[in-house]
């Protein structure tokens, strides 16, 4: 055995960690570093009519933005919206998530599939599936038809996008749920419920609390996505339905200014810096 | 040994939701067969024109192929790229390891559609927009984050006695990386690339942004095509899509257990 010295040996490492970090240091470099300062940047340049940009220091883009009561609508719309579908979300979820934590074996090793596959589908694609089943000529619409109700219309609005947005994030939902479960034992339940508790109050007592670091991170995680959205409300909202993330889509590649979709962007960010300072709040109080 | 009893009521509710979340995916196979020239469930008719309709679509087969060329060169880059990567991650020990670790893993944490707009503008000016080229970096960005986080978990739990024993019985530092380290990573290596693959084969927010009508890949061109009719023919996609993603799950399940790959 070579006896090399300790020092060239830990010198050669280095070399050898950035040889072979190196490749993917430079994309990280050059497709997200980069193009994300220059974001910032662009978010503080004039835009020029048909694409180009001014490159001058210019708090234009965010005065224009803050004082537009669209823009202002629009924010809070795609907050409020969002929060009212990661809500949704957690409720659908939290049956399949808990059912899953109690199965065992390959009937839940089948199920969790069931859960991922979604997962793995194109957004595209099962957004398609939503419009094929929330059109006019579709099983819902005609079965409540059929029932002698009044036909609802859930294309097209921010009913649809609702419901289609929903089923996409449950998939998230589920899998930060049954991550946080860890903690569920089902003997303390076996307890509560040996003591004397209702079925409601263990839910409530014990469940719930046990829970709910795992709430709060399916919870961010699905406003997170939500917020950024955009294949389903542009697909199902037939471009009524104004979000953020459209937004961002329609300036950057339909009025071509750069400047305005990038300042839309960062306040995308911050929109995400607040929801994750408002989850370590939580987590705090939670210890 | 204990068994949780389900309460009917939880049972049937469990089963609604699992019909909610999977009808969307599930609807679509009898949609693709229908015989009518619009959106309509159930069809009035049943046939395979849609699937007729499909494959003489040029633009959607060109479509198609550009998406399998581009998944299948970023599936191995990021898979070579991201091997020695995990291993410096996991093998050895230097100050700032975490921190980029993280960095390497943050284009995850950015939605695609600000990660597309700033990626559009910066390959703007390398003139990388609609071109091959820039589609395979574009992909290799958020690929690579998935590929180093597999592979950094395999690694990291692999037993490291048999690197020991290869190690002490007079193997150099390279035939242990590839004779011993790498076989050993094989299941890990199998799940990263599934992954990787379906990733970049349905990647359409930042596709989108860097697509134009010199290139185009299969969901761009989905996305495109129901943005401006919604007929039956993109169920027959859609239907084929699931067949591919299903095929892709099992050869993952086979390899290492879905359960394992994703959930941990």
């Amino acid at each position: 055995m070579s006896a090399a010295p300790a020092l060239p040996r830990a010198w050669r490492d280095g070399q050898l960690a950035v040889l072979l970090l190196l490749p993917i240091a430079l994309i990280n470099a050059i497709g997200f570093i980069l193009p994300v300062l220059n974001l910032a940047r662009y978010s503080f340049n004039r835009s020029r009519i048909g694409g180009g940009i001014e490159q001058v220091f210019t708090w234009e883009n965010w005065v224009g933005l803050l004082s537009d009561p669209f823009y202002l609508e629009l924010v809070l719309n795609s907050v409020w919206i969002s929060l009212a579908i990661t809500l949704t979300t957690l409720v659908v979820s939290y049956p399949i998530a808990l059912y899953l934590h109690r199965a065992s074996g390959s009937w839940r090793t089948f199920l969790t599939v069931l859960v991922i596959s979604p997962l793995l589908t194109s957004a595209v694609v099962r957004t398609y599936g939503w419009i094929a089943i929330l059109t006019d000529d579709g099983p819902v619409v005609s079965a409540i038809k059929a029932l002698g109700l009044p036909a609802p219309s859930l294309m097209f609005n921010i009913k649809g996008v609702f419901i289609g947005l929903t089923e996409i994030l449950m998939p998230y939902m589920i899998l930060a749920l049954m991550a946080g479960f860890g903690r569920l034992d089902p003997r303390v339940e076996e307890a509560a419920r040996t003591l004397g508790a209702t079925p409601a109050r263990t839910f409530r007592k014990v469940i719930l609390p046990l829970t709910l670091p795992g709430i709060a991170l399916g919870c961010l995680l699905c406003f997170v996505l939500a917020v950024s959205s955009f294949i389903t409300p542009k697909l199902m909202g037939g471009g009524r339905v104004f979000l953020l993330a459209t937004e961002i889509y329609d300036q950057a590649i339909v009025t071509l200014n750069w400047p305005l979709a990038s300042t839309l962007s960062i306040l995308v960010l911050i929109v995400f810096g607040a929801a994750l300072w408002a989850y370590s709040a939580v987590l705090r109080r939670l210890d | 040994m204990e068994i949780h009893k389900t309460s009917w009521p939880m049972r049937i509710l469990v089963f609604v939701l699992f019909v909610y979340l999977l009808a969307p995916v599930i609807l679509v196979f009898p949609l693709s067969f229908s015989g009518d020239q619009v959106l309509r469930f159930p069809p009035s008719f049943w046939s395979t024109r849609w699937y007729s309709a499909l494959f003489a679509n040029s633009q959607m087969l060109k479509a198609f192929w550009t998406s399998l060329s581009l998944a299948a060169i970023v599936t191995v880059l990021s898979i070579v790229i991201a091997v020695p990567a995990a291993w410096v991650m996991t093998r050895l020990k230097f100050t700032g390891r975490d921190l980029l670790f993280n960095l390497f893993t943050a284009p995850l944490l950015l939605p695609t559609i600000v990660l597309g707009l700033a990626i559009l503008i910066v390959f703007a000016s390398f003139g990388l927009l609609a071109t091959m080229q820039g589609l395979v970096f574009a992909h290799l960005v958020v690929t690579l984050p998935y590929a180093l986080r597999v592979l950094a978990v395999s690694l990291s739990t692999q037993d490291r006695a048999c690197e020991e024993a290869a190690r002490t019985l007079g193997a150099k530092p390279l035939t242990v990386f590839f004779r011993v380290t790498v076989p050993m990573l094989t299941p890990g290596i199998v799940a990263a690339a599934a992954l990787c693959f379906l990733v970049s084969f349905d990647e359409v927010v930042i596709t989108l942004f860097l697509t134009g009508p010199r290139i185009s890949t299969l969901p761009v061109e989905l996305y495109n095509y129901v943005y401006n009719q919604a007929d039956p023919l993109v169920a027959a996609a859609s239907a084929l899509l699931i067949l591919l993603t299903l095929a892709v799950i099992m050869i993952v399940e086979r390899a290492m257990g879905l359960g394992k790959a994703f959930v941990k």
